[in-house]
């Protein structure tokens, strides 16, 4: 996929937005998101959706915050 | 298609909560609170306003240790676990009122989604037209959540903000324990039904604690079916089920049908359009009665607003004769109700952000 991967911010938003935002992106074909969170809850969340959605999931914690990198697997 | 052993392998955290937490409802019923009320956020907050004198409904009088086991067995958790942020700012004063809503709307169905579905353990079946409605409210706000419903996001606060809730439960505590003159103790009704305080407080903790870490949550079970069918918290929801279910045909507490339900009326519509309000208030503030409480002891101060939002929507519905009864819903709590359902639909459509086009490539978006 051509250009840089889109970095979805959904920190701070309460349940269940950071899915709901995540998922109108993946369900557009997005191949590669990367999402911002501040939310363990919804780390756990997204995860749940990229996995029951088939794509890979991959997080980095740094402070307090998480990057959420989401990919369809080739 | 996944076994229902492999569906309970992967689920199991979940659904172990959920089976502690059924068993403990029914045990808290055991050691003397109401029946089909071990565990009941909307009852339980009422009772607390009354305890306070915020309303003066005498059978209905106590402050319910359990709600402040709730507050601080989530807080210890979430501290320990690292979880505690003191957070909010996410349109607090709105949340407040469509808590005061969702109270409204759980005083007419006589209790919270935790305790329709306890009531459902039991046999009562006027809790499944309550859940029909349960879930009708949520579909309602799923509805609005995909036109891109939102209250905004939270921002990190000054720590002691969300200390304020923990805090306050041992105020709570302290006010109950040594119950002082100007304290409000109910001597009939279901406020008179009460397990002794310590155990009330020890389930609390418990309880607290488990669904801080499990995120368990009554609304979100069904609003994650219809958002991203994903069962995974509806698994918890029905664990509670099924344990408290066990518990009650061990205890002799189940009874099947519609008339004759401890602290219940038959009247259907009503119950519809009670957990209607709740299901479909829950689902714009992110959560049933029972989690935001359990966020509000995680440091989450708009949940606290919630918190105090059912607390004043209590003691209003009860000074102003619009709660229900076993008896059945006032023509006072069915125009409150419809008022509290208007103001829901009204807030969820007006609260949705400009849709923005995704970009294409690059960039950081918040993604409207």
């Amino acid at each position: 996929m051509a250009g840089n991967p889109i970095t979805l911010d959904v920190r701070g938003l309460s349940c269940p937005e950071p899915v709901v935002r995540t998922k109108k992106y993946l369900d557009q074909g997005v191949s590669s998101l990367t999402v911002l969170t501040d939310s363990r809850v919804s780390m756990e969340n997204i995860r749940r959706l990229a996995t029951n959605s088939g794509l890979s999931f991959s997080s980095e914690a740094q402070n307090d915050e998480y990057l959420l990198d989401i990919r369809k697997e080739k | 298609m996944n076994t229902f052993v492999e569906v309970l392998d992967v689920n199991r955290f979940i659904v172990a909560c959920g089976a502690i937490i059924g068993i403990l409802a029914v045990l808290l019923v055991r050691f003397g609170n109401p029946a089909n009320m071990g565990i009941c956020l909307a009852c339980f907050v009422r009772d607390i306003a009354g305890g306070l004198g915020l309303h003066r409904a005498a059978p209905v009088q106590y402050i319910r240790p359990e709600i402040s086991g709730f507050i601080l067995g989530s807080f210890l958790l979430a501290l320990a676990s690292g979880e505690f942020r003191s957070r909010g700012g996410s349109s607090p004063i709105l949340r407040f009122f469509i808590a005061f809503a969702v109270m409204v709307g759980a005083l007419v169905f006589l209790g919270c989604p935790m305790r329709m579905v306890l009531r459902l353990a039991a046999g009562d079946l006027n809790a499944l037209v309550g859940l029909f409605g349960f879930i009708f409210g949520i579909f309602i706000g799923v509805f609005f959540l995909r036109r891109g419903f939102t209250l905004g996001r939270s921002y990190k606060q000054n720590r002691g903000n969300g200390l304020v809730m923990p805090v306050v439960s041992l105020g709570l505590l302290a006010l109950v324990l040594i119950a002082p003159t100007f304290i409000f103790f109910s001597e009939t009704g279901p406020g008179a039904s009460r397990a002794p305080i310590l155990i009330s407080l020890a389930a609390g903790l418990i309880v607290g604690a488990l669904v801080q870490r499990s995120r368990l949550c009554m609304a979100g079970g069904f609003r994650d079916i219809f958002l991203v069918r994903d069962p995974h918290l509806l698994y918890g929801t029905i664990a509670i089920l099924a344990a408290a279910f066990l518990g009650n045909l061990a205890l002799g507490y189940f009874k099947l049908g519609f008339v004759d339900q401890p602290v219940a009326h038959t009247n259907g519509l009503w119950n519809f359009i009670g957990l209607a309000i709740v299901g479909l208030g829950s689902t714009l503030l992110g959560g049933c009665p029972l989690r935001q409480t359990v966020l509000a002891g995680e440091g989450d101060t708009d949940a606290a607003m919630v918190f105090l939002g059912l607390l004043v929507g209590a003691a209003f519905a009860h000074n102003f004769g619009l709660a229900a009864s076993p008896a059945g819903v006032t023509a006072v709590g069915q125009a409150g109700a419809i008022t509290a359902a208007l103001f829901l639909l009204v807030v969820g459509f007006t609260f949705t952000l400009p849709q923005v086009k995704i970009p294409a490539e690059g960039g950081v978006t918040h993604g409207r």
